[in-house]
């Protein structure tokens, strides 16, 4: 085999120093930006999550008191949401990949992409000066009266943090719309486009119109702490449970904004891995936008022990059985394409047969709490805790890192170490299961969260979840410093190492600056396994 | 490769990315598009809490609007629409390349959104005065509606505020119109920054079609 050298020219060395990263207009370079700034969150709220774990290794309140206990679940609810899942998938992996994958210079508007990196930034200094100021202790939800009259700490820094850098989640959106209207290579039609375009289009249309729900709703929250506004004060009139239908209208569908992205890396694993075209394209690129759509009318199941009416409650519950269709579709889907496809087991495929198993898990658990009866029994216990880390951790945390690792010879050039990676995607498995699995029983059996002591019966189980916590984080560990590593020591991995298909794979790694010497014209379909590569090579 | 292409690609305004100045002003005006669908989801969670509280209280909202001055806030309807006029003409000169024509129209624009401003202030004057600034000053004239009363004028701060905030920024953005009409910047080939400019101040007009009569007219003769 020749040995594969990296391109003499590609984005990486297009300049160096401090000032061509920070002023680039480049979208590699930004997603870059992007990446370090999440990964930093992400330890960060990583370190409220040890913490917190360590503290419920025993039953009586011993590490932490319990108001630094609710600032420490507070900061890893704010840190994980707002700073590393929400932006972590389409500002990364989306930022590097949108305009490689329709044949595009860069986004539509790449100065404003730069800047959300800032506003980003700007946010996250807000969150982190209410870290260091003494933290806020009103959950990640900020509920009212609470947040407006009770809590001393500081919401306001938090809110503000959140405040901005929705801003530029709403730019990332924007951006990503116009671009995949405008800006696609020639013979690139809606249903010739690759499946991660088809979901970072529907998380765009919920980034664009969920995200100033949450703006102005916080907003208000600040006007009512500050100047004794009153719109959600009881004493003049208010509702309390407006704010949570305000607050639910954004923060539902921003678990789509969670999921989406990672369902999108998926299908891109599934085919590449097994090597067959997706089993129904066009119902795997309708079940994305029809998540987006249907996640908008579900936001009442979070308030059915908040005195919304019966009525209104059985509506919520049914429009939420419905976001089970689209998502069994892909499931269904990215089984049967795995179905008789010339499966190979690398890292990526790893995670995404992980993804499958442990977001059907807390898809089905989902159903669970959809149904009214059900829900209020478990309502506020370990039973929620557990279903939702199922979706956002096992499943959207789980198909950033399948991405970050199928897409990693593109971005870097190298390849990362493939028995090391293996390892820690199994690591990350069972430390996973081991620590949320238990959960789902602790809740069932009645465990409230948001304590930080409980009664001595179930400290087996915590002590289980605490222990695969601590094998949980050693998984995240290994990647971070691998990727690191074969930065500089990885083996060169010449332009298209999986022999996959797709544009980004036809362009050098690292790419140019440009992406793409001459605009390319595309005359296949996604996912042309078999058929293409004879057509091409031919 | 078309002509025009070729053309274009010399124009000092095409960005790298873009083939052609016609795809670029495409790109911008959809880029501004999706930018108001963004901002009439962000008015619309106040505008559902009006439609909530107003439901529950409509006594109370209509004693506090006939509070506010019906004079004042027609007069400011009438200068908003005429400024969207302005602003509609400004494109069209842009459009056909007369600049000084352009700039007039601008300028009358900006001034119609100032005197806009300087009504509003005379009306956040008058609040303060008879503490209807909600808060621990608060009181209203009739005793029994003194709860619900601050509810509206809440809404009614943040609503107008929030609306007058954009229309300092929709001033910004004029103010820079001018500087790359009065530059040359702006040309019959290269108008779409005026044309997006008047999207967002149509908009922002738009918006106080729905504040007026929501905060100043409905219910007000109910007794």
């Amino acid at each position: 085999m020749a040995t594969l050298l990296l391109p003499p020219r590609h984005y990486l060395n297009d300049g160096y120093g401090i000032k061509s990263w920070l002023l680039t207009r480049d979208h590699k370079r930004i997603g870059l930006l992007y990446l370090a700034a999440i990964t930093l969150f992400f330890f960060v709220g990583g370190a409220m999550a040890v913490l917190i774990r360590l503290e419920l290794a025993t039953p009586v309140g011993d590490l932490v008191s319990d108001e630094t206990y609710n600032k420490l679940f507070t900061m890893h609810g704010v840190m994980m949401v707002f700073f590393f899942l929400i932006p972590s998938i389409p500002a990364t992996l989306g930022n590097f990949l949108i305009p490689i994958m329709i044949g595009a210079k860069d986004l539509a508007f790449p100065k404003l992409n730069l800047a959300s990196w800032y506003i980003y930034i700007c946010g996250g200094l807000f969150t982190l000066y209410a870290l260091v100021a003494g933290g806020v202790d009103t959950g990640w939800t900020f509920y009212t009266p609470f947040s407006t009259v009770s809590s001393t700490t500081n919401v306001i820094p938090t809110a503000l943090g959140i405040f901005v850098t929705g801003f530029s989640s709403i730019l990332t959106g924007f951006n990503f719309i116009v671009t995949i209207h405008r800006m696609r290579a020639p013979g690139l039609t809606w249903f010739r486009m690759p499946l991660f375009l088809w979901s970072m289009y529907a998380t765009s249309l919920i980034m664009v119109l969920g995200t100033p729900v949450l703006a102005v709703t916080i907003l208000l929250v600040a006007l009512e702490r500050l100047f004794h506004f009153g719109f959600f004060d009881p004493a003049v009139g208010g509702d309390p449970v407006l704010f949570q239908h305000l607050f639910w209208f954004y923060s539902h569908p921003a678990v789509y904004i969670m999921i989406l992205p990672a369902m999108g890396c998926i299908s891109e694993l599934v085919a590449a891995f097994c090597r067959k075209q997706i089993f129904g394209y066009s119902f795997v690129a309708f079940a994305s936008v029809g998540i987006a759509v249907l996640g908008f009318l579900v936001w009442g199941h979070h308030m059915f022990v908040a005195g919304e009416s019966v009525f209104a409650s059985m509506i919520f519950s049914a429009l939420s059985f419905l976001v089970a269709i689209p998502s069994a579709v892909k499931v269904f889907n990215w089984t049967a394409t795995m179905y008789k496809g010339s499966i190979s087991w690398q890292t990526p495929m790893l995670y995404a047969v992980g993804f499958i198993g442990l977001f059907t898990i807390g898809g089905l658990t989902g159903l669970f709490l959809a149904s009214v009866g059900l829900d209020i029994h478990v309502t506020d216990t370990y039973f929620i805790i557990a279903h939702f880390h199922y979706i956002m951790v096992g499943g959207a945390l789980m198909g950033y890192l399948g991405g970050l690792h199928y897409w990693w010879p593109k971005i870097s050039g190298r390849m990362y170490p493939e028995f090391l990676a293996k390892l820690s995607a199994g690591i990350i498995f069972l430390g996973f299961n081991l620590t949320f699995f238990p959960q789902f029983i602790l809740g069932y059996l009645g465990m409230p969260r948001r304590y930080h002591a409980y009664p001595p019966e179930f400290q087996v189980l915590n002590v289980l979840s605490s222990a695969g916590a601590s094998i949980l984080g050693v998984g995240y560990l290994i990647p971070m410093l691998y990727l690191m590593w074969s930065l500089r020591y990885g083996r060169i991995a010449g332009s298209n190492p999986w022999g996959a298909v797709g544009l980004e794979w036809t362009t050098t790694s690292p790419p140019p600056t440009e992406n793409f010497a001459v605009t390319p014209i595309v005359t296949w379909d996604a996912y042309e396994y078999g058929t293409q590569v004879k057509d091409h090579v031919a | 490769m078309l002509p025009e292409a070729t053309h274009d690609q010399h124009h000092p305004a095409l960005a790298h990315q873009f083939d052609s100045l016609a795809a670029q002003s495409e790109a911008t005006t959809l880029g501004m598009w999706v930018f108001l669908a963004t901002e009439v989801l962000f008015f619309g969670g106040l505008f559902a809490c009006y439609a909530v509280y107003r439901m529950w209280y409509p006594e109370a909202f209509a004693a506090a609007s006939r509070s506010i001055d019906i004079t004042l806030g027609a007069t400011n309807t009438v200068v908003l629409i005429t400024s969207s006029l302005t602003m509609a003409l400004a494109v069209h000169a842009a459009q056909t390349g007369k600049r000084t024509l352009l700039m007039t129209f601008l300028v009358i624009t900006m001034l119609l959104g100032v005197v806009f401003l300087g009504i509003k202030s005379v009306e956040y004057y008058q609040k303060f005065t008879e503490h209807h600034i909600p808060g621990p000053n608060f009181s209203f004239e009739d005793g029994k509606f003194n709860r619900h009363a601050q509810l509206f004028f809440s809404l009614y701060f943040a609503m107008t505020w929030l609306h007058a905030a954009h229309m300092i920024i929709g001033l910004g953005i004029m103010l820079t119109m001018l500087w790359w009409s009065w530059r040359g910047i702006i040309t019959p080939e290269y108008y779409s920054p005026i044309e997006i400019s008047g999207l967002y101040w149509h908009f922002v007009d738009i918006v106080w079609i729905f504040l007026f009569p929501l905060l100043y007219l409905i219910g007000r003769h109910a007794h």
